[in-house]
């Protein structure tokens, strides 16, 4: 089953072509990989996706609807969420409180029912926040949930940042880098922790330059160069393919 | 409700007390004018405080809204509209109630709104123009919002100034009281002074618990979430566009309550109500107070408008507003309370760091 189709995707920046004539799709319950040098275009590409940046041209389909059109809380709304690759945590929240923002979509208290506390926003925010408590144990730092989320470590922050993901229920989960600036260690729990995820039924479409992650943990790699894609295989594969291990280890002259 | 937050009602309604009784023991009840009209300006830097301080925005407009509701209810209030009772609009209101006849000072019958209706008139007409202009300016964001915000505070005060109806540069005045219930009227009568000190702080303390329980509600995190990164907010599924144009048009309610308040409080209404100084001034209240906190700004703006009041400033009224506002900007951009005077002193004192959290090691 397809859940994220991505069709003939263009990209400029002015006279940069970011990403051109990008397409691939992603199955419900695996996760996929999009590599690349840098400059590839692999954020453009997520962003697009992600609906922070509007296409030139070409089609993004989700739960077979075409969502390159809506802005990013309406595709949050439907399903998809995700992670940056410089963390963007709440300024001045505890990890907790990050991590119940992210049950935004999935409650309904407005305005007037907040100031006024009615009595079915007292039920609704304690499932909110036994909920985000939950998922602060399964990206396990729930130790940490009264801790102001910008001075956790780093690898910290990136739990809280997926587990705040992971609050809007999602059933496609994009990463950012989520192996940037981490240390040996801290990749091999991140990697464990994108495994349970998907587990959980969650579909996972991560941006890595961290080789050693994407071909551990990913069943689908895209390779992306120049904004261009120019292979989508299996670990395995891409591995021995030509072309990719031209663009990452230069002309093979020999 | 956290019970932090219910002590430090209590607190401030003690202290609320504990004043006017200390006023009545030395005879000096004179000062609760000054503190009833710091109490409705306290409803404004409230409603502002949530604006700036926890979703992140900024209004140099906010003189505009409180002038909205309170030259809407004053004019409603005090114009007399007997000489137009052959109209079948006016004939409409009068048989519902809407207009009543009071006498004014010379034994003259008026025929006017009663203040219910002409206070949600002007809240309306807040609600409505703080929509209108918040959708087009709360696209923008930093100084470009402050400039914009800046702009329409210029025109509430150019359009006060060039309105007859609004009694151009002389403002409104023999506003009558506003009958909250039967016996409890809003009104700068001298018997009256004591129970209005109450009705007025009664407002802040029902604003106050209004407001706290939005902070720690869904609709609190989502504001500071905006706050904190407005793509990661959006990308949360929050609104953000929606969710700033709410709290902007909230905080313009607040202000225009505070306007309809201390207009018949203070029985009248003048164009500088509605200047560029007055919303300077409450910006600068908000930042000195220390923004993301609603106790801050309330202390620093009884504390300010209780000195501005008094005349403690002088002719250097809006000077001294002017100046905070650098200083806070310069030194203190979290507000002066959140300084931590005490651990910079230790730090001056004693140089050795303080010991830190193992969390932070890492950074």
């Amino acid at each position: 089953m397809t859940l994220l189709e991505v069709k003939n995707l263009n990209c400029y920046f002015g006279g940069l072509q970011a990403v051109a004539d990008v397409s691939f799709n992603v199955d419900e319950g695996m996760i996929k990989a999009v590599i690349g040098p840098n400059g590839a275009g692999k954020t453009t590409l997520f962003n697009l996706i992600a609906g922070n940046t509007i296409p030139n041209s070409g089609t993004i389909t989700f739960q077979h609807e075409a969502i390159h059109k809506l802005s990013p809380h309406e595709i949050a709304g439907r399903g998809m969420s995700r992670t940056f690759q410089n963390i963007k945590l709440f300024r001045g929240m505890s990890a907790l409180e990050n991590v119940m923002v992210g049950c935004h979509i999935r409650s309904r208290a407005g305005f007037l029912a907040s100031m006024l506390k009615l009595p079915w926003t007292r039920k609704e925010e304690k499932k909110i926040w036994e909920n985000s408590l939950e998922l602060l144990e399964f990206v396990g730092i729930a130790e940490y949930r009264d801790v102001d989320a910008h001075s956790l470590s780093f690898g910290q922050q990136r739990a809280v940042e997926m587990a705040r993901a992971l609050a809007t229920k999602p059933s496609l989960l994009l990463l950012d880098e989520p192996a940037a600036g981490l240390n040996t260690h801290e990749t091999l729990e991140i990697a464990k922790l994108i495994t349970k995820i998907r587990d959980l039924g969650i579909t996972v479409l991560l941006v890595e330059h961290d080789m050693s992650l994407v071909m551990d943990i990913s069943e689908e790699i895209v390779v992306l160069s120049f904004g261009q894609k120019i292979a989508e295989d299996t670990p395995p594969a891409i591995q021995k393919n030509k072309q990719v291990i031209q663009i990452y280890l230069g002309e093979d002259d020999a | 409700m956290s019970t932090k937050n219910i002590f430090h009602l209590a607190a401030l309604a003690a202290l609320v007390i504990l004043v006017q009784m200390g006023t009545a023991w030395t005879e000096t009840g004179y000062y609760l004018t000054q503190l009833t009209m710091i109490a409705y300006y306290s409803l404004l830097i409230i409603g502002l405080c949530m604006l700036m301080g926890y979703a992140g925005q900024i209004s140099l407009g906010h003189a505009g809204f409180f002038g909205i509701g309170g030259y809407i209810s004053a004019a409603l209030t005090s114009h007399n509209f007997a000489p137009y009772q052959s109209n079948p609009f006016v004939n409409f209101l009068i048989s519902n109630g809407l207009l009543v006849g009071r006498t004014d000072l010379y034994g003259e019958t008026l025929l006017s709104f009663h203040p219910w209706p002409a206070c949600i008139i002007a809240i309306s007409f807040t609600f409505i123009t703080a929509f209108i202009i918040g959708i087009p300016v709360l696209k923008l964001k930093g100084h470009y919002l402050a400039m914009a915000t800046l702009g329409f505070g210029i025109i509430i005060y150019r359009v006060v100034l060039a309105t007859e109806a609004f009694g151009e540069a002389d403002g409104l005045s023999e506003v009558p009281g506003f009958e909250l219930l039967p016996g409890l009227v809003v009104s700068g009568d001298f018997d009256a002074r004591i129970e209005n000190y109450y009705i007025a702080w009664g407002f802040v303390l029902l604003g106050i618990v209004l407001l706290l329980n939005l902070t720690n509600s869904r609709v609190g995190r989502a504001l500071r979430a905006i706050h904190g990164s407005e793509e990661a907010a959006q990308a949360m599924g929050v609104n953000t566009a929606r969710y700033k144009l709410y709290i902007f048009v909230l905080s313009a309610v607040f202000a225009a309550l505070a306007g309809v308040f201390l207009t018949h409080y203070n029985g009248g209404v003048g164009p500088s109500e509605t200047g560029i100084m007055k919303s300077v001034r409450y910006v600068a209240i908000v930042s000195i107070g220390g923004m993301a906190n609603i106790w801050g700004p309330l202390i620093m703006g009884v504390i300010l408008n209780f000195m501005s009041l008094r005349g403690l400033l002088g002719s250097y009224d809006d000077v001294v507003f002017g100046v905070i506002l650098i200083l806070v900007m310069l030194f203190a951009p979290h507000g002066i309370l959140r300084l931590n005077v005490w651990s910079r002193l230790r730090l001056f004192f004693f140089p050795t760091p303080a010991k830190s959290s193992p969390l932070k090691e890492n950074q």
